[in-house]
């Protein structure tokens, strides 16, 4: 009888700070929230072009690939240099940004991996389903699961569509204050409702005995920090850290709720849906950055992940409260994928974290075999590292979800199929290879 | 089933790599993006010696033991095999990268030298077989239990661990040899990591007679950390030189 309200997401690619350049003297945190993806667009990771990180002491100007970055600020950051020089740096900074990022994503897996393994309420399944997941998985009938897992997936996955279309919409007709409202009242029902939740499941695993007042000190402070951190100034670590909580927060829910197949297929439809919103020209999200390229303003603060500065806004989709039904606004997660500058630091779309950490939960609910998790993981950092690489190649925009989950997929089903008799027979028998 | 056993077995299996990877690796971010593509290709080369295996025990008779013990050796050989080949894949690739890197660099090194690219990929090699040798067993030693309850050894957990150590040194070791081979195109080199390799699976397969495969695991592990120290350039020189300057330095401060 609980009422789940799920945000959706919008983004906005940060524009980091360490410029030396004079435009960036006017940018404050408000100004530098540039573009933000629309949150309506599904959680599909919006690799927006990634600007290599050439950015050194000195000046470096390269030609803007990416759309979804203000042309302004990240034009700035460009100067010419010789190539050499440039790659070499390129790839020293690319890779300290590759790890800045590989960073964040193995502690939000750590932290999902973490409460699966010990606060078995996120893994005991009811017949509580989120009214985007409406049909019922039959646990006898293989063909009949797998028709309802394709219907649920395409139910909210077309959700996640036209949610993006509204938020494009929005967007277009200029209805800030609505976004921004929308976004304000997701982040409160994450930290709070959502903390809540899972600072009760946590206490009744470990028979903590917690009265009230105390929970609502707590839960209060956690959520006022939160808020501030995330929509005004905070210590960029403490945002960090709070990003990674609330995706993983938000990682443990997808895990609870969504039905077993489906989560699968989900996962597969949702980075295709990345590939085709991202890569065609008349992708929602397209739409978006170059309205917003065109209007030359930030849109609104989105979820990301940076490790210069992050803002995070979780958009509020309203759903019908049913009682006895778990509600989810679909996570229209932009994801921005870009290298940041200088100092800048990388960015992530929150969106990328989550299903990153859906993926590898799954893997652990799993039967308790810690060499899927394990597979899994590497899978999903080799997957990142060569988006990476490749947005470093093309200096265009891609989609950072499609090849990290391809791998995670791949390597969860065949290692939870064929590595795993197999190394349960090796070590049966202490045969070592 | 302990505690006890939990940690001393987990800090026995993983505190050297542990220890390397904190002190030589994560500094440098570049080496650990080449610590998990390392880790990367050692999965790869793991999943496909399961498909080969998972499709031979699938199209044999599941009743006949020996021939599944059978085919479970079969299985041990072919996945050091298919070790060997990504590894000399994995070299091939870290070359084409320096290779590309120096090309375009103004200065003559690249970041990062391939012997050093070789310790790093040895220690991901590692690591990971070691993870996949270990972590669920040191799961299962969490749990309820007593070891050796219906006749096995009761030294399973232990022995397990030294195992893994052992093996993840190996790898680090046979990384350095086999890209140094592969660098010098000293083919004996490459032959002698490969039958190596093949002689301690073969040794394993010797349990639960610990005495016939532990020890002599140490030798070669030991042997080989020699051979590494002294292929990668280093000297009893170099050895006496670090010892010198540390009793220089401790008397001087």
């Amino acid at each position: 009888m609980r009422l789940l309200q799920l945000w959706a997401f919008g983004f906005c690619h940060l524009l980091f700070m360490n410029t030396s350049d004079s435009e960036e003297d006017s940018y404050n945190e408000r100004s530098a929230l540039v573009q933000c993806e629309s949150p309506t667009i599904p959680s599909y990771n919006q690799d927006h072009d990634m600007s290599l990180p050439q950015e050194t002491d000195t000046k470096r100007r390269r030609p803007v690939s990416s759309g979804l970055d203000e042309p302004g600020p990240v034009e700035r950051e460009r100067a010419s240099t010789p190539d050499g020089e440039e790659e070499e740096l390129t790839l020293k900074y690319g890779a300290k940004h590759v790890i800045m990022l590989f960073i964040p994503v193995t502690l939000c897996m750590v932290v999902v991996v973490a409460t699966i393994k010990s606060v078995s309420f996120y893994t005991e399944k009811t017949s509580q389903r989120l009214i985007y997941t409406p049909f019922e998985e039959d646990p006898n009938s293989v063909g009949q699961r797998l028709l309802n897992s394709l219907l649920n997936t395409m139910v909210m996955i077309s959700v996640i569509v036209v949610m993006t279309i509204i938020l494009v919409v929005l967007y277009k007709y200029r209805c800030y204050k609505f976004i921004h409202g929308w976004l304000i009242l997701s982040s409160l029902m994450l930290l709070f409702w959502f903390s809540f939740m899972y600072l009760g499941e946590v206490f009744k695993t470990y028979n903590v005995a917690m009265d009230y007042p105390t929970l609502v000190m707590i839960i209060w402070n956690f959520g006022v920090v939160g808020m501030i951190c995330i929509h005004w100034k905070g210590p960029l670590r403490l945002q960090q850290a709070y990003l990674i909580v609330i995706s993983a927060l938000m990682a443990l829910i997808f895990i609870k709720y969504l039905p077993e197949w489906s989560a699968w297929v989900i996962l597969g439809a949702i980075s295709i849906y990345d590939l085709i919103a991202v890569l065609c020209p008349k992708g929602p999200l397209r739409m978006l950055v170059e309205t917003a390229q065109e209007r030359n303003e930030p849109i609104f603060p989105a979820l990301i992940y940076s490790s210069a500065m992050v803002w995070m806004v979780g958009m509020a989709d309203s759903s019908n409260p049913d009682s006895g039904e778990l509600h989810f606004t679909s996570c229209h997660m932009l994801k921005c994928l870009l290298v940041g500058f200088l100092t800048g630091g990388v960015k992530l779309g929150l969106g990328d974290f989550i299903f990153y950490s859906v993926l590898v939960g799954k893997a652990a609910t799993t039967g308790g075999d810690w060499n899927t998790t394990l597979a899994c993981f590497v899978a999903i950092l080799i997957g990142l590292c060569l988006t990476l690489l490749l947005l470093a190649i093309f200096k265009k925009a891609l989609p950072a979800l499609p090849i990290s989950i391809t791998f995670g997929l791949v390597f969860y089903f065949s290692t939870d199929n064929l590595v795993r008799p197999f190394m349960d027979s090796l070590a049966a028998h202490q045969y070592y290879i | 089933m302990t505690l006890a056993v939990f940690f001393g077995c987990a800090f026995i299996a993983f505190g050297p790599a542990f220890a390397l990877f904190v002190f030589t690796v994560a500094k440098d971010p570049l080496r650990v993006i080449i610590l998990i593509a390392g880790a990367f290709f050692w999965l790869l080369s793991l999943l496909l010696s399961s498909l080969v295996w998972f499709i031979a025990i699938k199209a044999s008779n599941s009743q006949d033991l020996t021939l599944q013990r059978g085919l479970l050796i079969f299985g041990v050989f072919f996945s050091v095999l298919l070790q060997e080949v990504f590894r000399f894949a994995y070299y091939r690739l870290l070359r084409k990268a320096t290779e590309g890197l120096a090309a375009i660099s103004d200065d003559d090194g690249s970041a990062i030298s391939v012997r050093q690219m070789a310790y790093v990929a040895g220690l991901g090699f590692g690591i990971m077989s070691g993870a996949f040798s270990m972590i669920n067993i040191l799961s299962d030693s969490l749990g309820p239990g007593t070891v050796g309850i219906f006749g096995d050894s009761q030294y399973y957990f232990i022995i397990t661990a030294l195992m893994t150590l052992a093996l993840t040194l190996l790898h680090t070791f046979w990384g350095v040899l086999f890209f140094e081979g592969c660098e010098k195109s000293r083919w004996w080199v490459i032959a002698a990591v490969v039958s190596l390799h093949l002689l301690v699976a073969g040794l394993s397969l010797l349990n639960p007679l610990y005495e016939g495969s532990l020890p002599p695991v140490y030798g070669i592990t030991l042997l080989m950390g020699v051979w590494a120290f002294f292929s990668s350039g280093g000297s009893l020189h170099s050895l006496n030189a670090l010892c010198t300057r540390r009793k220089a330095e401790g008397e001087s401060s």
